[in-house]
């Protein structure tokens, strides 16, 4: 591989990999990572006392392995990925900030951690208190009268505010209503959520600006909308400036506003969604509140509420009364229970420690701090690459492929050069509304330097693109696996290992 | 590249394109929508029997890129399907208007064709979008 194309700012380079066969191909029948103690009392075989149709048999080539081996294979496997604590990590949408440890250790103190959820209140009274000032935390960030913390993901958040606006249609009118009106550039799991629970998701344009004009939805309100989902700022990066007024025409005709909080990161203590018309809205913990994302831990999207939807919100609700809290499962309003116990509550204690952390001015130095990077980001990059939307953007900006057209080099060719150099690619393809799409969020967690090396790795990219499409085009070629067929692996996918298989690379 | 855009079909705005054959309509989707879309990894289309309205969708077809809907150029009954798709789905990259047609339907209403782009108006739409 050609080395005159990276910059020395690039973090990525080799170091020790090992060669890592699948857990089944280490397996050795026999082996075991645990040795039990007798169990002191007779044993008998399972096919004396269980009925054969319900017993189990022997499971072809269950991986049998020691507990180093097993150890191994994963921290080996762990160390040829890509972390937000190895490295920048820009997918845009996602806010992948760093997570500080802080909240870790809060997560692990023994009093959190080992809490069973089935204890009575009064042993409960820590984990209660924490979750009751959560719940408030979070409704005076967003400018709301109530929160669940319920909901395990963005998504569910989404179905539970929509569940939500549901119960209180036909509470009020009898009816949930049809539509739900979604605007072109939403996160596919909005339209999802309006399709789970039986309403037609109706797609609105936005203008050429990335916004969303009253008139269009104006023109799409009529008593069969049950909702208008819109993003704050939207997907695009773009703060929707008309959001009070479009709230306005949707209230008019009875409609509810649902507000998808994913990037409430970049108005955290500027602007309160409450505040602007928005009814109902879901917050990501796992992206503005640095609880962990993707595969590092379960998700959480608390649902918050305006003050007329606080009968259906999910229960049980954690209320306080005197100096005491207690569950309140006596809701005959409510939608129901969401999750099993009361939520993902490690991530809970994670966004609560982050919280107060920062308090009040830290949480709106983040917004702030993540705008700024994105501007950075943006000014750096864009004498090279085409910026989709000319008017500013917040916390995130999307760039296409359009310069390097005559090249043949694409936005997948770029997401896997950066690869090479070290670091995570965008978000890409993504908003559908913009061919080729580039979506970086850098989040108020890099340094200049990081966002600097970041940009020059880009500018690498560019300049190769213009002499060397082909070269580009092998990347990456520095991971372990180098560049994948992801159309092959779509289309043929092997799903089950067994012992003939052979790797076809 | 150059784009292909056959004369006798007929276009809608989201890149299907129409054929008519005797008494049934042939629907596929457009060179420029299959290079949109990128190697296409899935398809589901509807049963045979099925009605479909033009406008709305009647499919999904799944690239490594994105999932999208596939959107009738107008309304009848589903008389065939192209099966060969669900084994093949690259088959729509290779020869978007021939091997790799869709559906094919009996229409309730052929008057909704002439609502249609024809070749000339497809082609500058498709400049237009790029
Ligand atoms: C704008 C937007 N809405 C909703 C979601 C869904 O959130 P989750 O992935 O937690 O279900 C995302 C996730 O990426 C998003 O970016």
């Amino acid at each position: 591989m050609s080395q005159e194309f990276f910059p020395n700012t690039s973090p990525g380079t080799r170091g020790l990999v090992y060669r890592e066969p699948l857990i089944f191909e280490r397996s050795v029948p026999g082996r075991s990572g645990a040795s039990l103690p007798s169990a002191g009392v007779p044993e008998t075989d399972p096919a004396d006392e269980i009925p054969a149709e319900l017993l189990r048999g022997p499971i072809e080539h269950f991986p049998s392995n020691s507990e180093n081996e097993v150890v191994r294979h994963y921290v080996r496997l762990s160390q040829t990925n890509h972390s937000i604590d190895t490295g920048f990590y820009p997918l845009g949408s996602c806010t992948m900030k760093y997570n500080p440890k802080v909240n870790e250790w809060a997560a692990r103190l023994p009093g959190f951690a080992n809490a069973h959820p089935y204890l009575p209140p009064e042993q409960l009274q820590g984990v209660l208190e924490l979750m009751w000032n959560l719940q408030n935390l979070l409704s005076e960030i967003g400018g709301f009268a109530a929160t669940s913390l319920q909901p395990a993901a963005g998504a569910h958040g989404e179905l539970a505010g929509l569940m939500i606006i549901r119960a209180y249609h036909l509470d009020r009118h009898g009816t949930p209503r049809k539509k739900v009106l979604i605007p072109d550039s939403a996160h596919g799991t909005n339209p999802a959520s309006a399709a789970l629970l039986g309403y037609q998701a109706v797609e609105l344009p936005s203008n050429e600006k990335g916004m969303l004009e009253p008139e269009v939805v104006a023109r799409a309100m009529d008593e069969d909308v049950a909702a208008l989902m819109v993003t704050n700022p939207n997907t695009l990066g773009i703060f929707e400036t008309h959001i009070k007024e479009i709230a306005e025409i949707v209230h008019a005709k009875g409609g509810l506003v649902y507000g998808d909080g994913a990037n409430m990161n970049a108005i955290l203590g500027v602007a309160r969604p409450g505040d602007l018309g928005i009814d109902v809205m879901h917050y990501n913990l796992h992206k503005t509140f640095s609880t962990p994302h993707g595969g590092g831990g379960p998700g959480a999207g608390p649902v918050s509420v305006a003050a007329a939807l606080e009968p259906y919100l999910p229960r049980p609700v954690v209320v306080k009364e005197g100096d005491a809290f207690r569950l309140d499962f006596d809701r005959p309003k409510s939608i129901g229970k969401l999750r099993t116990f009361w939520g993902n509550f490690g991530m809970m204690v994670r966004a609560y420690t982050y919280i107060l952390e920062l308090g009040r001015e830290g949480l709106r130095r983040t917004a702030e701090l993540a705008v700024l990077n994105a501007q950075y980001l943006r000014k750096l990059l864009e004498a090279d690459w085409h910026v989709a939307y000319e008017n500013p953007s917040l916390h995130e900006v999307i760039f296409t492929d359009r310069n390097l057209k005559e090249t043949g080099v694409t936005t997948m060719d770029v997401a896997k050069a950066l690869i090479d150099h070290g670091f995570h690619p965008p978000t890409v393809y993504f908003p559908l509304v913009v061919s080729g799409a580039l979506m970086i969020e850098p989040t108020e967690t890099e340094s200049k330097e990081t966002l600097e090396a970041f940009a020059a790795a880009m500018k690498a990219i560019y300049e190769r693109a213009k002499t060397d499409p082909e070269g580009l085009k092998r990347a990456p070629e520095k991971p372990v696996v180098e560049r994948l067929d992801e159309a092959r692996a779509a289309r043929k996918p092997v799903l089950r290992w067994t012992p003939d298989f052979e790797i076809p690379f | 590249m150059a784009q292909t855009v056959p004369q006798d079909l007929k276009y809608t705005k989201d890149h299907e394109w129409v054929r008519r054959e005797g008494d049934e309509l042939v629907i596929g989707i457009t060179f420029f929508a299959q290079e949109q879309l990128g190697d296409v990894v899935y398809v589901e289309l509807p049963e045979v029997g099925a009605e479909v309205q033009a406008g709305q969708p009647f499919g999904v077809v799944e690239s490594t890129k994105a999932v999208s809907e596939l959107f009738a150029p107008a309304s009848g009954k589903v008389v065939a399907r192209n099966d060969e798709l669900v084994d093949a789905p690259e088959k729509v990259n290779q020869d978007p208007y021939g091997v790799a047609w869709m559906i094919r339907i009996a229409p309730s209403n052929l008057a909704e064709l002439d609502a249609l782009l024809d070749a000339a108006a497809y082609q500058k739409y498709v400049e237009e979008q790029q």
